[in-house]
């Protein structure tokens, strides 16, 4: 039996990660999911949060904006709308984001997609998360 | 024979236009260098959507999405991407072609075309084929909102059943000096032959209904993308492999202009020195 998973991390950007874990935990719609070896095939749907991977006995994490997983014989791709590792977040930017989003929510503006606004919010906010969690290290 | 001024002239056009050739191979290779780098570091992640979704199509129940529904086919819509500007070799004139073999095969159904590109626009326009839409002024390097633009006129299409099929036709970038024509279905979804076996008994998370829900828009999104980047990249590599050639023409055609103006400087040389000496005979002979 397989003790580690094959995880490729592809955004339409890049390809953000290629290698080998030993388990991983994604946001997926109805909450996290964990994936350990050997894990039967499934298509998953994510939303923007943080995605946690273990790999040489280290837990590391990744903001990412919604996407789809495909699990199949141990090898995970993760597609997803974007991704970025703790050392890549522009705090500042995501602050800003951040501010931008309350704000639009909190105005109510007509013509404000909510949805969209929400999504942008809780975007923001796990990166914030992430890259706080790169200080502590 | 040409005189000499005339031919001194001529090598300084030539001159001209030679540095505008290789300027604008300058520029194209700049603009190239931007946009490559983008479409192969994009090129995984589409060819991966495909594949997935491919699957999930197969082993999804047929008509559990629109875009999935395969309509008898009484309209067919073609996304034509040229360039915005010409000079490119043969980038523009052989996708029209390809795209007009294509239509050709749909001798029974009715063709419409969306134009992506001046070249295409206007082409389609004086052969008075039906456009449904145009894009023109596609950034150097497409943005995902360009794309969203032509894959929301595609979806709106598609739902209200102004076309039954439509394909995407573009220049797909393969190396700096070559560009491939290709033709790509991109609704309805047709499902991946290789994984119709029976082999993808996958588990969904939430649903079928609701990952197709999710990643059909963002399929389109990114194949639409994906094709205007390679068009792009297309239309630069193109633009600067003919400049080159043209640069290289002009080179040579200056080189064998500055032999002709010699050698006319010369005959001009040797004329009047015969015309002196002839004079200085007719002298001595008095």
């Amino acid at each position: 039996m397989a003790k580690t998973l094959q995880l490729d991390v592809v955004t339409p950007a890049r390809t953000l990660l290629s290698g080998e874990v030993e388990s991983l935990v994604a946001p997926a719609v109805e909450g996290y999911l964990g994936v350990l070896p050997n894990h039967a095939p499934m298509i998953v749907a994510l939303v923007p949060g943080i995605f946690k991977y273990r790999q040489d006995n280290a837990t590391h994490e990744l903001a990412i904006g919604g996407g789809l997983m495909e699990i199949a014989h141990n090898k995970v791709t993760l597609l997803a709308d974007t991704a970025e590792k703790p050392e890549e977040i522009d705090d500042e930017r995501a602050a800003a984001a951040k501010e931008r989003a309350e704000k639009r929510l909190h105005e109510k503006l007509p013509g404000l997609d909510i949805h969209r606004a929400e999504i942008a919010l809780k975007k923001a906010i796990i990166r914030l998360r992430v890259s706080a969690h790169k200080i502590k290290h | 024979m040409p005189g000499v001024r005339d031919i001194k002239r001529r090598i300084h056009s030539v001159k001209n236009m030679q540095q505008i050739t290789r300027a604008m191979e300058m520029v194209s290779a700049a603009k190239l260098n931007r946009v490559q780098g983008a479409v192969t570091a994009s090129r995984p992640y589409a060819e991966k959507m495909e594949e997935v979704l491919g699957r999930i199509v197969a082993s999804a129940r047929e008509g559990t999405h629109p875009f999935l529904i395969k309509r008898q086919v009484k309209t067919v819509g073609f996304i034509l991407i040229t360039a915005d500007r010409g000079l490119a070799g043969g980038y523009n004139a052989n996708l029209i072609r390809k795209a007009e073999a294509e239509a050709a095969r749909h001798e029974k159904e009715q063709k419409g075309f969306i134009a992506v590109g001046r070249k295409g626009r206007d082409y389609l326009v004086r052969n008075d084929r039906k456009l449904h839409g145009e894009f023109i002024g596609i950034n150097d390097t497409p943005t995902t909102a360009e794309a969203k633009q032509i894959s929301g006129l595609v979806v709106k299409l598609f739902l209200e059943g102004v076309f039954d099929e439509i394909y995407l036709v573009y220049q797909e970038f393969v190396s700096l000096a070559q560009q491939k024509p290709v033709i790509k279905q991109l609704v309805p979804l047709s499902p991946d032959q290789k994984e119709q076996e029976g082999q993808s008994d996958y588990l969904y998370e939430p649903t079928p209904e609701k990952v197709l829900e999710m990643l059909i828009p963002q399929y389109l999104d990114n194949q639409v993308f994906q094709a205007l980047m390679e068009a792009k990249a297309g239309e630069h590599g193109s633009r600067m492999t003919a400049m080159h050639a043209a640069t290289d023409n002009a080179g040579e055609m200056i080189e064998k202009l500055i032999l002709s103006f010699n050698k006319a400087r010369q005959a001009d040389i040797t004329r009047e020195i015969t015309e002196i000496v002839g004079g200085a005979n007719s002298l001595n002979a008095q």
